[in-house]
């Protein structure tokens, strides 16, 4: 169940929310849609769900428009939005009857599926209590069981882990990370970490437009700027500037060496390397011939983290 | 031809499949709310005050009086149960959770409004006891009471979809409240002021009247002109309400 996305746009009165922006979710892929709050995100979402229609361009869900054919679609997706609304008043079973009954579940394929979703989101002990009751925690664990109960086989999760404390999002990664294993899911964060450890594919989009597209390693590789080595070298030398530094900078696609300090005949450099190359072979042939001990060298990695800053700061300064 | 009936059938059934579910949830948070009991409670007792206390004083065997003290209690009390139908899920969102399930707008406005209308038919229920206490003490007339019973329901029909429009057009029950018993009231006086308006508009505003056609009905004349009358205004609030429900698309 594949999601493509063509040229979408959306204006809220004469505002562009979102500008021409183009994506496949291929099937049983976990998409990350990541960008700054008021990106564009959660419209976006609104109008896979079918929501709200677009003002141009076209979403198809398994081959179908939405705003063509909207009562399908929506029967192919579970969809949690954002700030987890549910009915305060009502308690979990009761929810999750309803929830199941507008998805045209009855009987005992209803009694199956609300069984199923207590038993996986682990809300068990609390079936019988008012939703108002829960914690948040709670709470989001009975909004993804909203989600789920008529077994879709697209999930669309806006900031599934918003609001919860460290140990609740792990537990909901967790839980979406299992759910998600047979489904194609979209979702969006403004948490970068979380897209590292539940996300197949990355999103980022900012000002409406999408701004990087790829696995979070690609977007790694492709937005590392100079490469940085950390490296601490074991050698008898009088002087590590006159008679280490000029040997390292020597090397090939090294840009610049700092020596960040000495101890004894330890001495410790910060390596900027040429953007995608990698000197650490030519690094360690010569420390041999040179009879230096390497005590440690470490790459330092751009994250994920410095990506998105990089992507959505330069955009915002114009 | 059964072909095709069936296949009208098959389309209404699946289009119309889900105002169960919603008609139960609403009246559900009704009942388990303190909103039932006080609509219920307020009803009977205004009643209570206003008619029953001088029901042997009246010394009349029929339910009219009965029946004009509820219209007027009315006015106020189904805008206070309609007030929260639409606006409080567009408040808290719950909105966009029912409206990305396969379930059309018309069955959303359709579940809520029979709630509600629902409600006032229970509350309609305890006045049976007025009803027997006149039947037994004189000789009731039985058309004007089935009249009378029917007309203030239609009337409550028309007054709900009101009530709901007005829910539908707002996020705060406060203003769906006043606007809701705005509307109401409007409809309910344009037979009364009738010597204000001009001679070739009369025809209309009587027509256009709720109150006029309860009390044609309220004599035990059931005629077809009220009937349309209750049925059409409701159904244009109703749909007034799904198009206010769509207008997020716009």
């Amino acid at each position: 169940m594949a999601i493509a996305v063509r040229n979408l746009v959306k204006f809220y009165g004469r505002e562009k929310a979102v500008d021409n922006i183009s994506f496949d979710v291929k099937t049983g892929e976990i998409l990350g849609f990541l960008g700054p709050n008021g990106a564009g995100k959660t419209t976006t979402m609104k109008i896979i769900t079918c929501y709200m229609p677009q003002s141009a361009g076209s979403v198809e869900v398994d081959g179908l428009e939405v705003a063509t054919h909207a009562h399908e679609v929506k029967r192919k997706i579970g969809y949690l939005p954002e700030l987890n609304p549910l009915y305060l008043d009502m308690n979990v079973l009761e929810y999750l009857e309803y929830s199941a009954q507008l998805h045209g579940l009855r009987g005992t394929r209803l009694r199956e599926r609300q069984r199923e979703m207590i038993d996986v989101c682990g809300l068990g002990d609390v079936r019988h209590k008012e939703i108002g009751e829960l914690s948040k925690g709670y709470r989001q664990r009975v909004g993804l069981a909203q989600a789920m109960i008529h077994d879709p086989e697209v999930l669309i999760l806006d900031e599934p882990t918003s609001g919860l404390d460290p140990n609740q999002i792990v537990e909901i990664r967790n839980l979406i990370r299992r759910l998600g294993r047979a489904k194609t899911v979209v979702l969006s964060t403004h948490i970068l970490s979380e897209v590292q450890a539940t996300c197949d594919r990355v999103v980022i989009i900012n000002d409406g437009t999408i701004v990087a597209d790829g696995t979070p390693g690609e977007l790694q590789r492709n937005f590392r700027g100079s490469e940085t080595l950390t490296l601490e070298i074991k050698a008898s030398v009088s002087n590590p500037l006159t008679d280490l530094l000029p040997k390292l900078k020597g090397l090939p696609n090294v840009e610049n060496v700092e020596l960040r300090g000495s101890e004894g005949s330890v001495h410790s450099f910060l390596l900027h390397t040429v953007k995608g190359t990698d000197v650490r072979e030519d690094l360690f042939r010569r420390a041999v011939a040179e009879q230096w001990v390497l005590l440690e060298m470490t790459r330092q990695a751009t994250s994920l983290e410095e990506v998105f800053h990089k992507l959505t700061r330069t955009e915002q300064a114009h | 031809m059964a072909d095709f009936k069936s296949d009208i059938l098959n389309r209404v059934a699946a289009g119309t499949k889900n105002i169960w579910p919603i008609y139960i949830k609403e009246l559900r948070s009704y009942f388990n709310s303190a909103v039932a009991y006080v609509v219920i409670v307020v009803f009977l007792a205004f009643l209570g005050w206003f008619y029953a206390s001088n029901i042997f004083l009246l010394n009349l065997a029929s339910l009219r009086e009965m029946f004009e003290t509820a219209r007027w209690v009315f006015l106020f009390i189904i805008p206070a149960i309609t007030m929260r139908l639409l606006a409080e899920e567009k408040k808290s969102g719950t909105i966009e959770l029912l409206t990305t399930k396969p379930v059309y707008d018309i069955e959303i406005v359709l579940g809520k409004f029979l709630a509600a209308w629902s409600l006032i038919g229970f509350a309609l229920v305890p006045t049976l006891v007025y009803y027997l206490i006149v039947a037994l003490h004189g000789n009731i007339d039985h058309g004007p009471v089935l009249g009378g019973y029917l007309g203030l329901m239609l009337m409550a029909g028309v007054y709900v979809s009101m009530g709901l429009f007005a829910s539908s057009i707002t996020e705060n029950q406060i203003v769906a409240f006043i606007l809701g018993i705005f509307l109401i009231v409007v409809f309910f006086v344009l037979d009364k002021i009738l010597i204000f308006v001009p001679s070739y508009l009369v025809s209309i505003f009587e027509y256009l009247g709720t109150d006029f056609h309860f009390l044609n009905m309220a004599r035990g004349v059931i005629d077809t002109r009220d009937l349309v009358y209750f049925a059409s205004a409701a159904g244009c609030m109703l749909y007034c309400s799904v198009l206010a429900l769509e207008r997020r698309k716009w």
